[in-house]
């Protein structure tokens, strides 16, 4: 019997998921379908680099269907609805595609104009945000025009993609107005719904010493409950205010439109629930949930999807052998994080551990919660990497799915 | 770890005052944790709210976030903040004697 897998997005998830399922499985044994609605592939970890002038736009995106293996059906197309009930997904064509099992990749999208007064008159001018390719352009224009006056990055709420991302554009603002020589006339503050500058003790005592060496301000508790963009004020649920020339915000996040048109299939903010370990949707069995889209307390990242394309794409394999599933996700995250001045620190994590200092992945490896040049160009390479390793679903070599801890400085009640 | 005694029910709080576990809460322990958080008054809205967040949680098995809040409990974001002033999910929740809702990451 042919097994029809298919696949909703073409992003970092779906692309790893279906090159890794087409190695396994040979063209008369299963049918790969990968549906998207566009056919532009983001690097978005470059998208950071964008509003700097340090990359551009043509660089960071690429044709969907070339990251794609051979035997793989690739389908552009507006995704309507999935029919839970009889294993079908409709398109907006007219067109249905059954499935035996459905992969659900299709990510996670900013939804700005949920809050109040955000997308006004002067946003993609005043106000901004660096997480989509036009935003990030449009931003470019605007810090090229900015000369001076009180910038705030801002995350409206979480869960975010790359959480991290948010300091890194407060770090590289520095040293881009430090290089412009305007930093004295620029007031830069990270306003954050957090307790601190991020949401792990150790990271964010690191992360937020950064900040304060640099000379960034930090606003933690701050729930954004309304922007008025003209007037330059970003204003509090708790009605505290903050005053902007030129708010980078990162808006509240969502899963895909279609997921709430599915009946059943999300939560109410359209991220689709599956099991922390196996990544099997809680809705229905023959349903699995990778990246962005999950609302798994992982990172939204391109590293956590990485290391869940093994385990998903095993457990697909085991749900149409009639197997038990590999429940070994453990929630493993790996990001660097730019500081600017050609330098950068690395954290890497999973559920239970939060990033501590120390080497990875052994005690030879690259510098862990320390600001370091290698770091840096580990985050420079990494870009050929995701074309060229992440994507085609290879592994890295000494970079398994489950977090390594033999570099790691333990605390010694955890080090057992 | 420790056990307290609230409102006269011996309780098992974590560090942060948070019940550990949910079937030891009532009503009365509720409004004692609400007067230690500075929340004098209990009203109708505060326990709409409160008992919103528990069967949530007593189904889900996770507490809803504000946003969920906000949409689902009948209470708009903006009053549970003059409600629950600074973060009203944290505190609504250790009122409804929940663990802390997750942070997201």
């Amino acid at each position: 019997m042919t097994h029809r897998i298919v696949i909703l997005g073409g992003g970092t998830g779906g692309t790893i998921a279906a090159n890794r399922l087409r190695r396994r499985y040979d063209e008369r044994d299963a049918t790969i379908t990968v549906v998207d609605r566009n056919d532009w592939h983001v690097y978005q970890p470059g998208l950071l680099f964008v509003p700097f002038g340090l990359t551009h736009t043509e660089d960071i995106v690429r044709p969907r269907g070339h990251q794609l293996h051979g035997g793989i059906d690739y389908r552009l197309a507006e995704i309507e609805a999935v029919d839970l009930d009889t294993d079908t997904v409709r398109l907006d064509d007219g067109s249905t595609l059954p499935y035996d099992v459905l992969v659900v990749a299709s990510g996670a999208v900013l939804l700005p104009e949920e809050t109040e007064g955000l997308t006004g008159p002067g946003w993609g001018e005043k106000a901004g945000t660096f997480y989509d390719v036009d935003g990030a352009s449009a931003l470019e224009r605007s810090l090229v025009r900015f000369d001076g006056g009180r910038v705030l990055v801002n995350v409206v709420d979480m869960p975010i993609k790359c959480p991290v991302a948010p300091l890194e554009f407060a770090f590289l603002a520095d040293w881009y107005f430090h290089e412009r020589g305007l930093r004295e006339k620029v007031e830069l503050t990270y306003v954050t719904p957090l307790d601190g500058a991020f949401t792990k003790p150790a990271a964010s005592k690191a992360l937020g010493g950064i900040l304060d060496e640099k000379g960034i301000e930090l606003v933690t508790e701050f729930n954004t409950g309304e922007v008025d963009v003209a007037g330059g004020r970003l204003v509090s649920y708790d009605d505290r205010e903050e005053r902007f020339d030129l708010l980078v915000t990162i808006p509240l996040h969502g899963g895909a439109p279609f997921v709430a048109r599915s009946d059943g299939l999300g939560d109410d903010l359209n991220f689709a629930p599956a099991d922390d370990h196996t990544l099997q949707s809680k809705v229905k069995p023959n349903v699995f949930v990778i990246g962005d889209a999950s609302s798994l307390p992982a990172s939204k990242a391109g590293s956590v999807t990485h290391f869940e394309g093994e385990i998903l794409v095993e457990n697909v394999q085991r749900f149409l052998a009639g197997e038990d599933l590999d429940a070994s996700y453990d929630g493993h995250a790996n990001c660097f994080i730019e500081t600017g001045f050609h330098r950068a620190l690395m954290i890497d994590f999973n559920y239970e551990t939060e990033p501590l200092p120390g080497h990875f992945p052994t005690k030879i490896g690259a510098p862990l919660l320390k600001e370091s040049r290698l770091n840096h160009l580990g985050k420079l390479m990494f870009q050929w990497f995701y074309w060229h390793a992440l994507l085609p679903g290879r592994d890295i070599p000494g970079v398994g799915p489950d977090m390594p801890t033999a570099g790691k400085d333990l605390p010694a009640a955890a080090a057992t | 770890m420790t056990t307290q005694t609230i409102a006269g029910v011996p309780v098992e709080v974590n560090d942060e005052g948070f019940l550990e576990q949910p079937d030891q809460w009532t009503r009365e322990v509720g409004a004692a944790i609400a007067a230690e958080n500075g929340i004098a008054q209990m009203t109708d809205r505060h326990w709409q709210v409160v008992e919103f967040m528990r069967t949530t949680y007593l189904e889900d098995g996770s507490a809803p976030s504000i946003r969920t809040l906000g949409k689902a409990s009948g209470v708009p974001v903006k009053e549970l903040y003059q409600l629950f002033p600074k973060g009203p999910a944290k505190l609504a929740a250790k009122i409804a004697g929940i663990p802390k809702p997750r942070g997201c990451i």
